[in-house]
């Protein structure tokens, strides 16, 4: 059997900034950015202020009441990210055979948000040690457990394949869907619907990266407070959303005429064994996993067109992943664009890193290299070609993205055109 | 909250509560002079103890810790923040 | 290519023993773990046993920079995790680092952690929850010091199935193992009892509100009433079979075939169990023994039961549930079947499922009181989670 490829047919993203791939590219496109100053809660005692959130009327998007009770925001993303790339590879999953069907769902950090509000109530504000059962919301298994949200999306696409939630704190979005891409290439599943969520804008979670210091205090100008590559960065904004692609092995999706939005052409993780929250200044973990990802994709590092950047805006990501692409590519390093889109939709956590596919699958399609916001201020130890500002035109065939995560994990996955495909 | 000194003690005592003690590392030594990373405490046990002095004193130390990394330099950082004692 | 993948070192926290000798000596013997919760005063809540693990003394094992910094369900993770290399007699420091991943079931995380900080932020302010917070609770966290610890920096990852993970774990690192890394360590340890996580585990239902431990949870009995939660689970080091022959290790077995299905219309475990007999090129007759997820609730031990009397026959396979002895572990249960599996693949030995009298309408040939001898060469080891994942795992001596 001749080795199984597997391309994207359908997707649908989710980010701050406006809910929809069209209103998502055009925001990174004309630069723009999407934080603000938290409105979900009074954010005045927190050092951080700043977060990029999503104005989501759920039952806008087509959820019925019982689904919005009983699921997480971040759940409610997921089903309707899912559902609307469904939609658009044009599949009809309910006449395909379920179990050939999967889904892998990235999450950092689960129902966070629900279960802050939960504790908060059982706990009668933090006054009971020990939590008193009865006032627990119905569906709390669904927050405690974030299984729940692969179950959401396999339940709203008829799945009935291998199933589950990926959490690999920053990764996820990068590790779901590799995951998924591993399960089709070894003939488990001929179709993935794959992705992450995550909205995490809730007080324990500024208050947790606050006592870190890892989110940025930079509140007198929140919609430019998200400032990777910039010598003046100072923390990442806070941000949520959600991506989910349709994933297809290559000549089945061809077979039925499909419209191919990139292929999935390499992917590897590696952990730095290091810290928990700490990077090693040199790179090398990173560096492993994109020169492995090029393997897995028979590519020369001079063949990447694109980079988009992990690019959280803290200065030990900057450099650190600055020392990845140099390692990993040589000389290429300086003469490839590299973005960071969370200078515009924040850093969601677990969802990012399938949002950045979607950007770096969309910069493909348009030949369009996203910009990084708010660089202004060079770091000279920051020496590569960042895209400030303004978005460029130029042949995108080949992206590489990657990913870096607390535990210590590095992803990079590099997607190619449909085109390279076309023999 | 009213504390007016701030010794080496009290910030081995928080230390150990918020960050336990270095494999190999001898609090009792003289280690007023040594590099906290060379103690064993990385930047992650340095934010936990700021956070609890903080908590503790009463005092932000965040934009004056500057270059206090060593026990010598962060009890000299901690000592200037506190209220001067009524003489 | 397609290295088979097998496994060298088992790591066990259980209930009723703390290492592998300890567990499955108490696991032949009978001997439960299950009683009276204590970690809390649970008698206030409808369910009140639990399967603690009692004895653990996590310093004695653990250096004291990490205590600040980690839940219960860390530093067990990290012991079995230290055993389970011990007993391969694997040194992670000897071997190539990018050859070398982890990767781990979670279910809820570090949840007596997070109640901690919780309580800290809406009880005193934001300002008074750790720094450790950020990472100690979250569901990537045991890998991810499992990794720092033992320097490990192949490919790692965490799945949270509920509790089907511990067989999604072991399947995913069994693709790494067979992409070229040499030596993986999978598995899932949970630890849920909290105040809080005791709430979580209400809410998903079917506890047990039994007092008697011997009442508490009766799978395939017709007194069957839910189930007990308990701690704990296991960690296998995994390895390539070439690089495990080739440096003489002792071998437990293989992972020979898997599969994971999802509850839709129609109920998942009968393709689960077909198609995981199929990855292993196995007829159902060469099956000696299922260890059965068994819920001890009456509609899913009526599902499980069905599916093993129409894949094997009535009666055509001996079954059994030494989790009766655990309680249910979570993202630990199916990873210490799975270890238990081969350990009764060892012994010739199938331990027993305590405390139950088979209900005849099941139709299986349920090991019962004690263990029986037979000879074993092929398990299936079945897991479920919440709301629709199954497992299947083959595995063979």
């Amino acid at each position: 059997m001749s080795e199984r490829r597997v391309v994207i047919t359908g997707m649908q993203v989710l980010a701050p900034g406006g809910v929809g791939t069209g209103a998502f590219w055009d925001l990174l496109t004309e630069g723009r950015t999407a934080t603000r100053i938290l409105t979900f809660f009074d954010p005045t005692p927190f050092r951080s202020r700043v977060a990029a959130e999503i104005d989501f009327l759920p039952e806008q998007h087509g959820l019925t009441p019982h689904e919005v009770r009983r699921m997480d925001r971040a759940a409610q993303f997921a089903v309707v990210a899912a559902r609307d790339a469904v939609a658009d590879s044009t599949l009809d999953t309910a006449a395909l055979d379920p179990y050939r069907i999967g889904v892998t769902i990235g999450s950092a950090v689960g129902a966070t948000t629900s279960l802050d509000e939960d504790y908060r109530v059982v706990s009668d504000g933090g006054r009971l040690d020990l939590v008193d059962h009865t006032y627990a919301d119905p569906h709390f298994y669904n927050h405690f457990v974030p299984s729940s949200f692969a179950a959401e999306v396999a339940r709203a696409v008829a799945a009935q394949g291998p199933s589950g939630v990926v959490s690999a704190g920053c990764t996820s979005g990068l590790d779901a869907v590799g995951y998924a891409v591993e399960l089709i290439r070894e003939d488990s599943a001929d179709i993935m619907v794959a992705g992450a969520t995550d909205a995490p804008i809730s007080p324990i979670t500024m208050a947790c990266f606050d006592a870190i210091k890892a989110t940025t205090p930079r509140h007198d100008e929140p919609a430019h407070a998200s400032r990777p590559f910039d010598g003046t960065r100072n923390g990442f904004v806070l941000g949520e959303g959600a991506a989910v692609f349709v994933l297809e092995e290559l000549t089945s999706a061809r077979r039925r005429g499909a419209r191919i939005h990139a292929e999935i052409a390499g992917y590897a993780t590696r952990s730095n064994a290091y810290h928990m929250t700490g990077l090693r200044p040199d790179g090398v973990e990173m560096a492993e996993a994109i020169t492995v990802a090029l393997d897995g994709a028979r590519m020369d590092p001079t063949e990447i067109d694109y980079i988009n950047a992990h690019g959280s805006g803290t200065k030990q990501n900057d450099r650190h992943e600055t020392a990845a692409f140099k390692r990993s590519l040589g000389e290429h390093a300086y003469r490839t664009p590299v973005s960071s889109i969370k200078s515009m939709v924040g850093h969601s956590l677990g969802a990012i890193g399938s949002i950045e596919i979607a950007a770096s699958v969309l910069a493909i399609r348009d030949n369009v290299v996203p910009p990084t916001a708010n660089l202004h201020t060079p770091d000279p130890e920051c020496d590569l070609d960042y895209v400030p500002l303004t978005a460029r035109d130029q042949l995108v065939d080949a992206v590489l993205t990657v990913g870096s995560g607390f535990g210590g994990f590095q992803s990079a996955m590099v997607l190619a055109a449909p085109e390279r495909n076309a023999a | 909250m009213s504390h007016t000194t701030f010794t080496f003690d009290d910030l081995k005592r928080i230390l150990l509560e918020g960050s336990g003690v270095p494999e190999g590392a001898d609090l009792d030594a003289d280690i007023h002079d040594t590099q906290f990373a060379d103690i064993g405490y990385d930047s992650l046990a340095l934010l936990e103890t700021v956070g609890r002095v903080e908590r503790e004193y009463g005092i932000d130390l965040e934009s004056v810790l500057g270059d206090a990394t060593t026990p010598r330099a962060f009890v000299d950082v901690v000592r200037a923040q506190l209220p001067v004692q009524a003489a | 290519m397609n290295a088979s993948a097998v496994v060298t070192g088992l790591g066990v926290t259980a209930p009723n023993g703390l290492g592998v000798r300890d567990y499955w000596n108490a696991t032949l013997a009978g001997k439960s773990g299950i009683g009276p919760l204590t970690h809390f005063d649970a008698a206030s809540y409808p369910a009140r046993l639990a399967g603690e693990i009692n004895g653990f003394t996590a310093e004695e094992h653990l250096p004291s920079r990490l205590m600040p910094q980690t839940d219960r369900v860390t530093r067990l993770s990290l012991v079995a995790a230290d055993w389970a290399l011990a007993d391969a007699r694997v040194r992670p420091a000897e071997l190539p680092a990018f050859d070398l991943g982890v990767i781990t079931a979670s279910s809820a995380g570090g949840f007596e952690f997070s109640q901690r900080e919780l309580k800290n932020l809406w009880s005193r302010g934001g300002q008074y929850v750790s720094a450790y917070q950020s990472f100690a609770w979250f569901y990537a966290v045991n890998t991810g010091q499992i990794s720092i610890r033992n320097g490990m920096r192949g490919p790692s990852g965490v799945v949270v199935t509920d509790q089907a993970g511990g067989l999604d774990a072991v399947a995913q690192a069994r693709r790494q193992i067979r992409k070229g890394t040499s030596l993986m360590l999978a598995g899932g340890v949970d630890a849920l009892l909290c105040s809080w996580g005791w709430v979580g585990l209400h809410a998903g239902g079917r506890l047990s509100t039994a007092d008697e431990p011997t009442h508490a949870y009766l799978p395939f009995d017709d007194r069957a009433d839910g189930h007990v939660p308990g701690e704990g689970g296991a960690l296998l080091t995994l390895e390539a079979a070439d690089a495990a022959r080739a440096r003489g290790a002792r071998v437990y077995g293989e992972i020979a075939g898997y599969a994971a299905t999802f509850d839709g219309r129609e109920t998942g475990l009968r393709r689960a169990v077909e198609l995981a007999l199929a990855d292993a090129k196995t007829p159902p007759g060469d099956v000696d023994v299922v260890f059965a997820d068994a819920a001890a609730e009456a509609d899913l031990d009526g599902v499980e039961a069905y599916t093993l009397v129409t894949v094997f026959g009535p009666h055509g396979v001996p079954v059994t549930a030494p989790k009766t002895m655990t309680g249910r572990l979570y993202a630990g249960a199916a990873a210490l079947d799975l270890s238990t599996a081969f350990l009764a693949l060892e012994d010739g030995l199938i331990p027993p499922t305590v405390h139950v009298e088979p209900a005849d309408r099941h139709g299986l040939d349920l090991v019962v009181s004690q263990p029986r001898a037979a000879r074993l060469r092929t398990a299936l080891i079945l897991a479920r989670g919440h709301d629709g994942f199954n497992s299947a795992m083959v595995v063979r001596s």
